[in-house]
């Protein structure tokens, strides 16, 4: 049959489009069906400074966290590869107080770790896709792709994130066979204990805590024990103008 | 000519360079070559999937798991048989296999193949917390 | 097609400055292994300062690149007949800038390795994704160009039409190199001494100050050196764009300066007392950048007395001093002035190793080989021609 190149065209591109169209629906509706219709999650931390300053020197979390996760121990505070610490009240919220509020919590410390934010500029700027923010709320690192550019440490607000900058192996003390250690060259950071979330356990900081002052929970379910804590005390977040939206909260 | 002496001498230096395999397989000292034996697990007589499949294709497993893992937080590997496996390397992997040493390194090493450096990481043998210090 | 056999002969003094440049290239690549072996720990870089003299030095040649455009505008968008010889060397020095830059990144790397990554997972909401993507056509514009260029004027013919075309398009991209390069600082909410809308026009015109400025102390030298002279006209209209842009760089310091100090806003106040003043005990940056400001006032004193700036020996001194100058306010100021005080209110002092400054010398090498051989190359078909 005859056929011009104009109809040739025309008929080879509508074709493209249809196939093209029914394998993106495909997709899409392949998505959704995946996702076993399970409600959002969002997990989110409040600390309650108070019960954290009752015992002093306490530091269970960390050791906790840091012994889960075979994080190196560097002396040298200039390499130090932390998830959780603790810093002085006036040197996380400088601008809190005044110099006459300023006695009342002088020195108290802070527990400190990975905001896990909402809208992560640490996401935003990886170039690689190694760092992103998951659909419970949970902001991981992907250390196999992790090409060690540190944009994210430069992006992070709150100065939550550590770089490898020597192999980090002889630097840990007792290696917990059941979690990998990294490698030198990758950033890394609190991880939620995602990989205890995963078996439905509360995060080795908030199980080790012996005055029970951290609070984990799911702040998208309005009856969770976090959001009850936070309908009933004042809460306040770090650095919360930027916009970031931290899932972890502070009750002074 | 006064190019004759680096023309030669180029000459020589391609021609050496060009026949390195035949001078240096001349020259490497006669080995039997065995087959390397690798340890096999003592209960389990099946692998995650059939090992021709893993013959080919473990790496592209490997990957597999790696992103549904980190990316999807999908653990849960369903095999061939039904059997249902969590998708680690050190646990599930090594937890049949023992470790690098008596397993994956044997191929590895005979064959001259290199892998995306795993070990620097992930624990090469899952039996005992190592005390490193 | 690359006539690099041109830039394989040439007089006793020619190789002994190839072969010095060799000898640092090689110190700088064995300090590179021993980074690699070691991990970046080999640096001054801390925890709190991630990015020290690396990415400094990749942000400063991004505008050393950038600044090509103010020879190719003239010459290709307004058929400026005078640049004709200076705009191929301008190129030229762009090529080997971009080059330096992408090897500053590379050095950079944790996991160097990995770098693929980038192509292989894109982010195109990362800016550092788009950074990539100018820098490398940003490479292939003007290789092409220098190239047809270069080619054109061994046969004695015009270059084509299309050449003319590239080199237009040239002109936005080299913008948006610097500009993305910027936006690579300005966008980031915790660093409040990058977070200014002025960071991108303040790398414009600190970049259309030291470039050029690099550009007519080359020619000065090629012009000494050898035969090849880009000619009087060229150089001084060359200075008319270097006085015009250090002085706009001058007042948009002074801006900034003005912003953070009368709004008395301490985070913003912060890093400019860290850099100008000293913070916390901590004073060794000070007196660099007093030198900085110094220096460009020195050299804007020169350029705009039009019977000092048309004094070859003078020029030479007020571009070698923007050039410093803006070394130091760009390649050091700037990205550590980022990083003190840290998110918690630390100041890390950061010291460069020696193994840093050793890699940072052997990419300069590698920059001033390029920039050799490209200018050996250009020359030698000038004088064939």
């Amino acid at each position: 049959m005859k056929i011009t190149r104009k109809q040739f065209l025309r008929l080879s591109g509508l074709s493209v489009i249809a196939v093209a169209a029914k394998k993106l629906l495909r997709t899409r509706t392949a998505s959704g069906a995946n996702s076993e219709g399970e409600k959002a999650v969002r997990w989110g931390m409040a600390i309650d400074l108070q019960k954290c300053r009752q015992k002093e020197g306490c530091n269970g979390c960390i050791k906790a966290c840091h012994s889960a996760h075979n994080v190196p121990q560097f002396a040298d505070r200039a390499h130090e590869v932390k998830w959780i610490w603790k810093q002085p009240f006036e040197e996380v919220f400088p601008f809190a107080q005044t110099q006459y509020t300023r006695e009342i919590f002088a020195g108290s410390p802070v527990l400190l770790m990975c905001n896990h934010c909402d809208d992560p500029p640490c996401q935003d700027v990886c170039p690689v896709g190694a760092t992103w923010r998951r659909d419970d709320g949970v902001v991981t690192v992907d250390f196999h792709r992790c090409i060690g550019c540190r944009y994210c440490m430069a992006a992070c607000p709150y100065g939550s994130r550590s770089f490898n900058w020597q192999d980090p192996r002889p630097a840990i003390t007792t290696v917990n066979a059941d979690f990998p250690t990294r490698t030198k060259g990758v950033v890394e950071k609190c991880n939620f204990c995602e990989e205890r979330l995963a078996k439905k356990l509360a995060p080795a900081c908030v199980e080790a805590c012996e005055e029970k002052a951290l609070l984990f929970g799911d702040l998208e379910q309005p009856d969770s024990e976090i959001r009850k804590v936070l309908r009933s005390r004042f809460a306040v977040q770090r650095k919360p103008e930027l916009g970031t939206g931290p899932s972890v909260y502070y009750l002074i | 000519m006064s190019d004759r002496p680096f023309i030669l001498g180029g000459l020589i230096v391609f021609v050496a360079f060009v026949t390195t395999p035949v001078w240096r397989d001349v020259s490497t000292r006669r080995i039997a070559l065995v087959a390397p034996e690798i340890k096999l697990p003592a209960q389990e007589k099946h692998c995650v999937a059939p090992i021709s499949y893993m013959r080919t294709s473990h790496m592209q497993l490997l990957d597999e798991w790696r992103e549904d893992v980190v990316r999807d937080q999908q653990r849960q590997y369903v095999a061939y048989d039904g059997k249902v496996y969590d998708k680690s390397l050190t646990r599930t992997c090594l937890g049949c296999h023992g470790s690098r040493g008596e397993f994956c390194d044997r191929c590895h090493s005979y064959s001259g193949v290199s892998t995306l450096n795993c070990w620097s990481c992930h624990n090469d043998s899952p039996l005992a917390a190592r005390s490193v210090r | 097609m690359f006539m690099f056999e041109k830039a394989l002969t040439g007089s006793r003094r020619y190789w002994l400055w190839i072969a010095c440049l060799l000898l640092v290239v090689l110190a700088g690549f064995l300090c590179y292994l021993r980074q690699l072996a070691q991990g970046l720990i080999i640096t001054g870089l801390s925890r709190d300062i991630t990015w020290g003299l690396y990415i400094a030095q990749f942000t400063f040649f991004v505008g050393i690149a950038a600044s090509a455009v103010t020879v190719v505008l003239p010459y290709y968008l307004h058929d400026y007949k005078q640049f004709a010889r200076i705009t191929i060397l301008g190129e030229l020095l762009a090529v080997s800038a971009v080059t330096m830059s992408v090897l500053f990144i590379f050095v950079d790397l944790g996991q160097p390795t990995r770098i693929l990554n980038v192509l292989l997972n894109p982010q195109p909401q990362s800016v550092m994704f788009w950074d990539m993507i100018a820098l490398s056509g940003y490479f292939l514009i003007n290789t092409v160009i220098a190239m047809g260029a270069i080619n054109a004027g061994r046969e004695h013919v015009s270059p084509p039409g299309w050449i003319k075309t590239l080199a237009i398009v040239s002109i936005p991209w080299a913008i948006s190199i610097h500009t993305v390069t910027a936006f690579l600082y300005s966008g980031l909410p915790g660093r409040s001494y990058w977070l200014t809308a002025i960071l991108a026009p303040r790398f414009l015109a600190s970049a259309f100050s030291s470039g050029p400025a690099l550009l007519i102390v080359l020619c000065v030298a090629m012009r000494k050196l050898t035969a090849f002279d880009v000619g009087r006209e060229a150089i001084h209209k060359l200075a008319v764009i270097v006085t015009y842009a250090t002085a706009i760089n001058i007042l948009f310091v002074l801006a900034e300066v003005f912003t953070a100090f009368y709004s008395e806003i301490p985070e913003h106040e912060q890093s400019f007392e860290y850099l100008f003043i000293g913070l916390n005990g901590d004073y060794h940056l000070v007196p660099w950048m007093w030198i900085s400001f110094l220096l460009s006032l020195i050299a804007l004193t020169i350029l705009l007395v039009p019977r000092w700036r048309t004094e070859i020996h003078l020029l030479v001194m007020a571009c070698l001093c923007i050039f410093f100058s803006i070394w130091l306010d760009k390649g050091l100021g700037l990205i550590i002035g980022g990083f003190v005080p840290s998110p918690l209110g630390t100041i890390t002092r950061y010291t460069p190793t020696l193994p840093e400054w050793t890699i940072v010398l052997g990419i300069w090498a590698m920059g001033a080989l390029m920039t050799t051989a490209f200018y050996k190359v250009t020359l030698s078909i000038w004088k064939e021609s």
